[in-house]
Order: structure tokens, then sequence, then C-alpha cells
């Protein structure tokens, strides 16, 4: 399995002397091809800072981070943007779904910035679009969607083209059960196909979507689950009563 | 059992068989229950069987006008309220507060890692089911909210003792080693407990 995102000794400071926060320390983490890992931990842990080191939007203080095979401390800024923008999708928490635009439109949008002409962009916008259930939502701006299909749009968003890595913030923010599920089989289905996925939230159903769970306290990756025993272990380990 | 008789007459196997189907086989039932439950049903008059001689497995069962009435009734009435049980893991917290050699952050933290790890296996249950499979989504959701519950509380448990520290914090010689380390640590100690654990059921 080939590793996707390496994090080797990662670590965040922010501001400096007595004003200093650590918001990562030394934080080591890889995620192959096909994976969906889970970040849980309490709020000020520094699970966002994670995904934004992760995500190229912003650098670490020391270690190494390396996106698809490329080490970013030796990518210019424009070989950096074109990363992010080829190979990575982004589900945050404000979605940022640009309002000016419609559902399709959003969606083929990094296509096209990544020089895809209007016509194919839009076509696999749409195809994206359906397989998440919104074909007949494709015409609509983000505000005349519920909440539930902006998320699902900004879904759609992070996984059109080639992606490689996928990177989620408390995905499914205010969503009720029904269409967080939804959300989150999508995420699990894209993973599935062999994109590798990053979902941080303090959710721990959220966070059993995932083939691996790792919990940071304090920027410090401290424990993480054991690799999946398949379900029979349920039934192994179920009380009798 | 009422229900499932409700559609048709009968066999105690059957009955078992299509009881652990609906409930996607997360509640398994052994034989002993389903026949226990059967002639407590028979005594009370919900349901009656056709052969007084053969023995329970022979037996076909078949719901009764009263046994329909009480269906209807059973569908109606909430689930028994009561006092709560006593929490077993609450306990367990209160002591390793009270002992000072215990790290009670990191007893939460086995307990969190064990419960998410049940929960994972829960939802990859459901993530890979069918859909349409109705009523493996309900008891598997049943179990989701309910492990939930327990990680909310020790997420709670966690903040509490955070903002009020019961006692110093134990100067460890664990803070030179990598956190690396610390995590292989607790995640073979893990395993282990959880052997253990299983053994003990
Ligand atoms: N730009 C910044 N300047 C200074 N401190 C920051 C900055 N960004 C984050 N921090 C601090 O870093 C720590 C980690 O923040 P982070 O946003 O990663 O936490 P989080 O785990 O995502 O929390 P939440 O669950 O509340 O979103 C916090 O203490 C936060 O205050
Ligand atoms: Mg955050």
């Amino acid at each position: 399995m080939s590793v996707v995102l390496s994090l080797r000794q990662v670590s965040k400071v922010h501001g400096s002397g007595g004003a200093a926060v650590h918001a990562l320390r030394a934080v080591d983490l890889d995620v192959v091809a096909g994976e969906l890992v889970a970040v849980m931990g309490p709020s000020g842990s520094g699970k966002s800072t994670l995904l934004t080191i992760a995500g190229t939007l912003e650098e670490p203080t020391t270690g190494q981070v390396t996106v698809c095979g490329s080490d970013l401390s030796t990518l210019s800024a424009d070989a950096t943007a074109r990363l992010r923008r080829r190979s990575l999708g982004f589900v945050f928490q404000d979605l940022n779904l640009l309002a000016g635009l419609s559902a399709v439109e959003n969606v083929a949008l990094p296509l096209e910035l990544d020089g895809m002409s209007a016509r194919p962009a839009r076509a696999a916008a749409l195809q994206v679009l359906d397989e998440l259930g919104l074909t007949d939502r494709a015409g609509h701006y983000p505000d005349d969607l519920s909440g539930g299909e902006r998320q699902r749009v900004a879904i759609a968003r992070a996984v059109v083209g080639e992606r490689q890595l996928l990177l989620a913030d408390e995905p499914t923010g205010a969503l009720d059960a029904a269409n967080g599920e939804a959300v989150l089989r999508m995420l699990r289905a894209a993973c599935k196909r062999g994109i590798a996925g990053v979902m941080v939230t303090h959710d721990a159903q959220l966070a059993s979507w995932a083939d691996r769970v790792i919990f940071i306290r304090d920027g410090r990756v401290v424990d993480q689950t054991a690799p999946s025993a398949g379900p029979e272990a349920l039934l192994a380990s179920d009380p009798t009563p | 059992m009422l229900t499932l008789l409700s559609e048709a007459p009968k066999y105690g196997l059957q009955l078992r068989q299509e009881f652990e189907a609906r409930t996607g086989e997360v509640w398994p039932l052994n034989v002993g229950q389903v026949y226990t439950t059967l002639q407590r049903l028979e005594r009370e008059g919900h349901v009656e069987s056709d052969d007084a001689g053969r023995d329970g497995a022979q037996k076909r069962y078949r719901l009764t006008a009263d046994g329909e009435r009480e269906l209807h009734s059973w569908l109606r009435t909430p689930p028994r309220a009561g006092p709560p049980p006593r929490d077993e893991l609450v306990m367990k917290v209160q002591v390793a507060i009270r002992l000072t050699q215990v790290d009670v952050t990191e007893i939460l933290q086995a307990h969190r890692r064990r419960i998410v790890e049940e929960m994972q296996r829960y939802t990859h249950l459901k993530a890979d089911a069918a859909p349409e499979d109705i009523g493996l989504g309900l008891v598997v959701d049943a179990e989701l909210f309910r492990l939930e519950a327990v990680v909310r509380w020790l997420d709670a448990a966690d903040a509490r003792l955070r903002s009020h520290p019961t006692r110093p914090k134990p100067s460890t010689p664990a803070a030179d080693t990598s956190p690396a380390a610390d995590a292989q640590d607790a995640r073979s100690t893990g395993r282990t407990g959880d052997r253990a654990a299983g053994a003990r059921r």
C-alpha cells in the first residue's frame, strides 16, 4: 500500500516566548491509499492544526511532511499550490461553497482551475453529484440548499477528479443522524476506491467509521485503536444475558 | 416471539432462527431461552401448541386471541425505567481517583479506546450491510448510541478532572519517553485487557 500522507516528528508552535502555544508536539502519522483515519481529541488538542498542516495550508514549525510522495519543504509555492489543487480534497466545517456559483459549478471549479475545459469539468461534476443523490439539486445555489445538501456538495467538490488525499474537519457539522450517516458512507466509499482520508472529530460515532482511530491530547498522539478485528468479534464478546 | 407467531404458527427452532435473523444476529439466543419463554407464554395462555406429546423442538406454536391482545399492549408499554443499574465503569473511575499510584487519564483513555474499537466493529457491520437490512440497522444503532454515551461520559469525566485535579500530577519517568512509545505501550496493554475481559465473561 502506498503511503499518501506522512508526518514525521511534526511540531507546531503558535506565537513565541511566554505566549507560545504548542499546538502539535512531535507527531508521527502515516496514512496509506484506501485507508480512512480518524483523529479524535478534546477541543484545543491540535486536530485542526494537524489537518491544515497535512493540507499544505500551514507549515510545521519543525518536522517533515510528505504528501503524495513529495516532501513539502522541497516544493516551490507554485508546485505546492498545484499539488493542493490536483491531489487534495477538503471538507471543512464552514464549507466555503461559493455563493455566486450553483452546486454543479462549485463542484466543477477545482477541475477548471486545474486546466480542464468547462464541458468535461461539468460532466465530471454532474457525475459525482449524481452519486451523492443530488442530480436534481445541481442547478441550485448554496443558499437554496439544506444544510445536509450543502455538506454533500462540499464532499462532491472534495472528491471530484483524481484526488488522492481527502481531509475532513468535523464533516457532519450539525447534521442529523441520517444525513451524517449518508456523508460518512460517501467518505468511506471514496476511501474504498483508493483515496486516503483523514477526518478529525470529537464525535465517537463519526470516528467509528474509520479503519483506524488515533487519539491526540495536548498536541501529542497518545493512543490509537488496534486494527479491526472484524464483526465476528462482536458475537464472541457479547455478554450472554 | 409473539410478533413472529402473529405471522403464522411456527416451530421452536424456527422461532430462534427468525429472531436472530431479524436482530441482525447481534443478539444471539440459546435454545434454552427460546423454550423457557415459550413455556411461560403457554402457561399464561398467550400461545398454544399442537401436540402435548412431543418434546419442545417438534412442537408447533400458534398465537391465541389473548396473545394477540398481549402483543399490542406490549408494543405500547414503555421499557422498564426503574433505578439505573450500578455502573461498573463509574465505580472503577471513582476508585482510580483515590489511588495515588494510578494515572486516571490513562485509565479513561484505555476505556475510551476499547469502546471506540467496539463501535468501529458495529459501524463497519452496518456500513457493509445492505441498506434495506432494517433489523440490523436498528439493533446496531441502539448499541452505537449506548456506547457513544459512555465515550461522552469519559470525555466529560476527563474535562472535569482537568479543571479540578484531585491531586498533584504524579511526576512520571514517562515524561522523557517518546509519544510513539507511549501509544505502543498503551495499545499492547489494551489488547491484553481485552482478552482478560473476554475470558471473564
Ligand atoms: N493561529 C493561531 N494562533 C495562536 N494559537 C493558535 C492558532 N491556531 C490554533 N491555535 C491554538 O492551538 C491549539 C490547537 O488548536 P486547534 O484548532 O488545532 O484545536 P482543535 O483540536 O481543532 O480544537 P476544536 O475541537 O475546538 O476545533 C489551541 O490551543 C489553539 O488555541
Ligand atoms: Mg478544530
